[in-house]
């Protein structure tokens, strides 16, 4: 148990009728991680985290959480903190006795740490009036600052940037960063790319319900690989000709000139360019380009086969949801 | 502190903190007192329910007569205020999945809910019945009581049987909060949950005024809001109040059973 991961999934499943919102996911995250859990809207995080937290109950698989289950029973959040969606609170309190209710449904140890947690979220000047009349960007801190009064080895957060104008997210990603570098685990589940790439070392990419990559970034931009830029002096004609070339794929020939395709190596893209030559359409540009993740983040989420068993509309899991 | 003690404290500091608790409270203080100044400056006699006709003679009659009235609509609707809000409020502010990923299992979380909404009911009849006699004392005197045999019984004793008749009287009204607590879980919704309660109490009421079903009158819920009056007889009545017990206990236990089982196994999947 001391040495069990903060999270391991496997073969997580939940069903809501013939809807599949989460499909066969297998997880590890390993302490210190701040691990991105990364989806369009509808790809089933919020399902995930909810079985994570034992909030509902898998169709299938199983979560440890530090080697403990938490459908079996809370004890197995000990340690973990964390909200789903917005994180919510009761409007007719005060943001101060909101967190004294959850430090004492925590056992009372936190009860001391409530002007410490505030001051983390630079919200104790407004710590006595009531929650009803906090903005959204002031709720998710006092939803950071909820989470903290666990003293948490493994935070959940779910899209907690969600709603924030650009002040209120650099704010709160700043936090995250913070929290990871004080040594506590971090799942961050979000559906911006540019945001788990800002604060994340590694990063499971969910697409309909299923896990469609699981490693470090730095991978994923390998994964990626170099696509090139390709302008001619007649363009259709070239995408004849590439098509015809071994080993080259077009990927995208509707940018204003010219196209991009990728090739396995650099003698591909010489032969490539002689042969458009000889073809009468020679090269005007050729530029070998670094795909970025948020392009691969599309091709993982967007494009091939759907791959859940039953194809749903993000709504329509959300609503099930 | 326990954990269930934890949250039953904690519920009672929600309840203080909303208007709702406020309203039912009110209306349970509230309305003996019209009911007291419409006796008063009336001048005459609610002579079809028992006791109305000694509301004149001694104060210690008002708050009996109240609970006859009360019975049909009010009381349950103070309870099902409270009952019937108690687990739809947590959706309604999308605050379940917040509370169960503390350091509480469910069981405790609804036992301290549990806990809480009994104390308000208790409370509310309290409440009604403090005044009820005090209003009643200050209007017609702290005078002996005629009781439902005819004989008279003293000022004091009347007083005592009054506070054991509310006791008998929470028997239904705990019934009708465990059936709240039920709605409540698993409607989800605070209002339907309140009419829901308030709809089931009154049809019981209705179905006792249907030909032919007098022999079911002794089991239905609404006819245990009389059972006290056996402490009103001379000598005391023990079969109605006994028959409440276990009645009350039919119509609650299930409905708390199942409640308790629908919150444990409940996925919290709203926003």
């Amino acid at each position: 148990m001391a040495d069990a991961p903060p999270i391991e999934v496997r073969g997580l499943a939940k069903r809501y009728g013939e809807i599949l919102a989460v499909d066969d996911v297998d997880l590890t995250i390993n302490p210190g991680d701040v691990f991105g859990y990364l989806g369009p809207n509808g790809a089933g995080k919020t399902t995930s985290l909810r079985m994570m937290l034992g909030l509902i109950r898998p169709t299938a698989g199983e979560v440890r959480l530090f080697g403990r289950n938490p459908q079996v029973s809370v004890k197995a959040l000990d340690g973990v903190a964390g909200f789903v969606e917005a994180p919510t609170f009761y409007p007719y309190l005060s943001g101060r006795a909101n967190l004294e209710l959850y430090a004492a449904f925590d056992g009372g140890d936190g009860a001391g740490k409530i002007d410490e947690v505030l001051e983390t979220v630079d919200l104790r000047d407004r710590a006595k009036d009531k929650v009803k009349g906090y903005s959204h960007g002031m709720r998710q801190r006092l939803g950071i600052a909820s989470a903290l009064l666990r003293s948490p080895r493994l935070l959940l957060l779910d899209e907690p940037t969600t709603g924030l104008d650009p002040a209120g997210m650099r704010d709160m990603r700043e936090l995250v960063r913070d929290l990871g570098r004080r040594g506590i685990t971090v799942l961050l589940s979000s559906h911006l790319m540019p945001e788990v790439e800002e604060l994340c070392n590694r990063v499971a990419i969910i697409r309909s319900g299923r896990v469609a990559y699981e490693g470090s970034l730095d991978e994923l931009r390998a994964r990626a690989g170099i696509s090139y830029r390709l302008r001619t002096i007649d363009d259709v004609l070239a995408r004849r000709i590439c098509e015809r070339q071994p080993g080259i794929e077009v990927i995208d020939d509707a940018m204003p000139a010219g196209l991009l395709f990728k090739a396995p190596s650099e003698d591909v893209v010489a032969a490539l360019s002689l042969a458009l030559a000889d073809a009468g359409a020679p090269v005007l540009e050729l530029t070998p380009r670094q795909a970025s993740l948020e392009e691969v983040f599309l091709q993982l989420t967007e494009g091939g086969p759907p791959a859940a068993e039953v194809e749903a509309r993000p709504d329509e899991i959300e609503a099930a949801a | 502190m326990s954990p269930i003690l934890t949250v039953y404290r904690w519920e009672l500091r929600k309840l203080r903190a909303q208007k709702r608790t406020y309203l039912g409270l009110g209306a349970a203080a509230a309305v003996p007192i019209i009911f007291v100044v419409a006796v008063v400056t009336g001048g005459g006699h609610p002579n079809e329910v028992a006791f109305g006709r000694y509301v004149h003679d001694t104060g210690l009659a008002i708050p009996l007569v109240m609970l006859l009235f009360g019975s049909i609509w009010l009381f349950p609707l103070i309870t099902a205020l409270v009952a019937g809000d108690i687990v739809a409020s947590e959706d309604r502010n999308a605050t379940l999945k917040m509370i169960l990923t503390r350091s509480v299992e469910r069981h405790q979380v609804f036992a301290g809910k549990l806990l809480a909404t009994a104390t308000y009911a208790v409370l509310a009849i309290a409440i009604a019945g403090v005044v009820a006699t005090g209003a009643g004392i200050l209007a017609s005197g702290f005078n002996p009581v005629t009781t439902l045999s005819g004989t008279v019984v003293s000022a004091p004793r009347g007083l005592l049987l009054v506070g054991a008749s509310l006791l008998v009287y929470l028997l239904p009204i705990l019934a009708i909060a465990c059936i709240g607590l039920l709605l409540s879980t698993v409607f989800r919704n605070s209002g339907a949950a309140i009419v829901g309660t308030l709809m089931f109490s009154l049809l019981l009421q209705l179905v006792a005024i249907l030909p032919g079903l007098g022999g079911l009158h002794p089991y239905l819920l609404s006819t245990q809001f009389t059972a006290w009056q056996g402490l009103l007889r001379t000598p005391t009545d023990w079969d109605p109040i006994l028959r409440s017990l276990w009645v009350c206990t039919v119509y609650g236990a299930p409905a708390l059973i199942a409640a308790g089982l629908v919150f444990l196994r409940r996925d919290v999947a709203e926003s």
